[in-house]
């Protein structure tokens, strides 16, 4: 069934996107993850115009991560303050990001932006996952314990320091508020919530317990997407309801079968997987940029 | 008296010996939910007063056009030798959104060079580029056509240009008919229907009306909400997207409990 979508301006099929947005979930549910970096560059291969995909999922991601804080909520896995420290950096953060969107946009630029970011953040995510994880699988075969994480770093030396209760934590406000802006320009550029980028943060950088870890950084994607679609429904009209409703039916059903699949899957064996996916992404969307393309030429709308 | 009256009508207005009298099947495409395309059809007949002049072929030539509207055309360049970016670009002033033409015959077989340059008919022709041709002169090393020729395969291949020659019917000189397609990938504005009768090349009447393609219910709403109180639009876009992820949630811990 072709329905036309209003802001996208074309005709497409109904249950291609929900068929898009059920794999995806089924992905999102499986992985823990937000699931709007596979679903921004599938958007682009079906045609999307690119301003239009990356506004209409940080639109969808505000549904996505809302309905997975509810449930970290009830668990009390959400650190609060950790999450408004985050917050407000995110949202200097997507402002900024914006400013940069809408300045390349102009250019002519703003393809060559998403893409490049989606290659060197998807790149970067993705062989550092495979490498950790294959080294986990190899290590439980041998049966050697996973090794502890060093506990004292350079961010300990670090003034404005702010006690955390929920992680346990006593440190400076500045790497959470830089974590956070970073987040935030990615959020605006990439169409993607950040949890691929912040959770790892979380870990690696702040030193944040794991259980607290998901539920913090759903939190603080809500609103940072939330003010995303904002601007980018307010300065460039490219939010499409209509696109956002079809993506959201899909990846709600998606995401419950997909965290049912996950939980049958070992960890290790979940991440590879996980790993691979990310890096063929980033391959596919590579090699675009690398290989001459058929059609050199490219129309944008209007003159100036 | 009344014999020069006629004589003097005939040899001022020979053009209009022959007129075309034509419509069109809808002058109203809605573009809704499930649009899908949608198809026109145009007929039509030539009347004259007089016996068909037998100093040539009736032919027809019939152009359907959609808003002018500017455009830039960018290249890629392979930059820093590896990567292919946006580099070069040239503004085209004006550019029909679609643009068909259909004809009973090979379109420079029954239109002259010096015609279709008046009456803009061929696609590269229809579409307006002064500007772009100032900004060659001062750049040497962007070449204009190419960006226009880009311009016209690409909409090609989007199926919004296309010439289908041979695509009229014209039964005994006199009667015509045409099905024009339109794709679903349309800009909504004002069309237009052009039919130009033509005859050893040269333009003997000009036929105009126009279509009138706009986003209907839902549609048409949204994206008048979309542009025009952005605010709203964005606000509600939130609202549904908290909406459906608590029902979600609420949902599926029904479910398990």
């Amino acid at each position: 069934m072709q329905i036309y979508l209003p802001i996208a301006e074309i005709s497409v099929n109904a249950f291609l996107l929900l068929g898009l947005g059920g794999m995806v979930g089924i992905l999102s549910g499986m992985f823990g993850v937000g699931g709007g970096f596979l679903m921004t560059p599938l958007l682009f291969f079906i045609g999307i115009p690119p301003a239009v995909a990356v506004a209409t999922e940080a639109n969808q991601i505000v549904a996505s991560s809302f309905s997975g804080v509810l449930a970290h909520l009830k668990r009390k896995t959400v650190d609060l303050k950790m999450g408004l420290v985050l917050l407000f950096g995110g949202l200097i953060g997507a402002y900024l990001g914006i400013q940069l969107f809408n300045y390349l946009r102009s250019l002519g630029q703003v393809d060559l932006l998403v893409k490049l970011s989606y290659v060197v953040f998807l790149g970067i995510i993705g062989s550092m996952m495979f490498i950790e994880s294959l080294r986990a699988v190899l290590k439980s075969k041998k049966g050697h314990a996973v090794p502890t994480r060093k506990k004292h770093n350079w961010i300990h030396n670090l003034p404005f320091k702010m006690k955390f209760r929920t992680s346990g934590l006593y440190i400076s406000v500045i790497p959470p508020f830089i974590v956070g802006i970073f987040v935030g320009v990615l959020a605006a550029i990439m169409g993607v919530g950040g949890g691929f980028v912040m959770v790892p943060a979380m870990i690696y950088l702040l030193n944040m317990p794991t259980k607290v870890v998901i539920g913090t950084s759903l939190f603080q994607i809500i609103f940072v997407t939330a003010f995303t679609t904002m601007m980018h429904a307010t300065t460039n009209f490219t939010v499409d309801i209509v696109l956002a409703v079809l993506l959201l039916v899909g990846g709600v059903v998606g995401a419950q079968i997909g965290t049912r699949i996950g939980l049958k899957m070992k960890a290790e064996s979940l991440r590879i997987l996980l790993a691979i996916m990310v890096l063929v992404v980033c391959g596919k969307l590579g090699l675009d940029l690398l290989i001459q393309p058929s059609e050199l030429y490219s129309l944008g709308a209007g003159g100036h | 008296m009344l014999r020069y009256i006629a004589l003097f009508l005939a040899l001022a207005f020979p053009a209009h010996a022959e007129k075309i009298v034509a419509d069109l099947s809808q002058n109203n495409v809605g573009i809704s939910a499930t649009f899908d395309g949608s198809n026109i059809l145009i007929f039509g007949a030539v009347s004259r007063d007089a016996p068909i002049p037998d100093d040539g072929k009736t032919e027809i030539v019939l152009t359907v056009s959609g808003p002018d509207l500017p455009i830039t055309v960018r290249r890629k360049d392979k930059k820093l030798g590896l990567i292919w970016v946006n580099s070069q670009k040239v503004l085209i002033d004006e550019a029909p959104s679609f643009y068909s033409i259909s004809t009973t015959a090979p379109l420079t077989e029954i239109l002259s060079d010096a015609e279709d340059l008046t009456y803009r008919v061929s696609i590269p022709r229809a579409i307006e580029s002064i500007g772009a041709k100032i900004a060659s002169e001062h750049n040497a090393e962007i070449n204009t056509e190419e960006f226009t020729e880009a311009l016209i395969r690409i909409r090609t291949n989007n199926n919004l240009y296309n010439i289908q020659e041979g695509a009229v019917k014209l039964l005994s000189s006199t009667l015509f008919s045409a099905s024009i397609d339109l794709p679903s990938n349309l800009t909504a504005g004002e069309y237009t229907a052009r039919i130009l009768l033509t005859r050893n090349q040269q333009v003997i009447d000009q036929f105009e009306t126009t279509i009138d393609i706009h986003k209907v219910g839902i549609e048409r709403w949204l994206y008048t909400l979309a542009h025009e109180n952005a605010l709203y639009y964005g606000l509600m876009s939130l609202f549904i997207a908290i909406a459906s992820g608590w029902l979600a949630s609420a949902v599926f811990s029904y479910f398990k409990s």
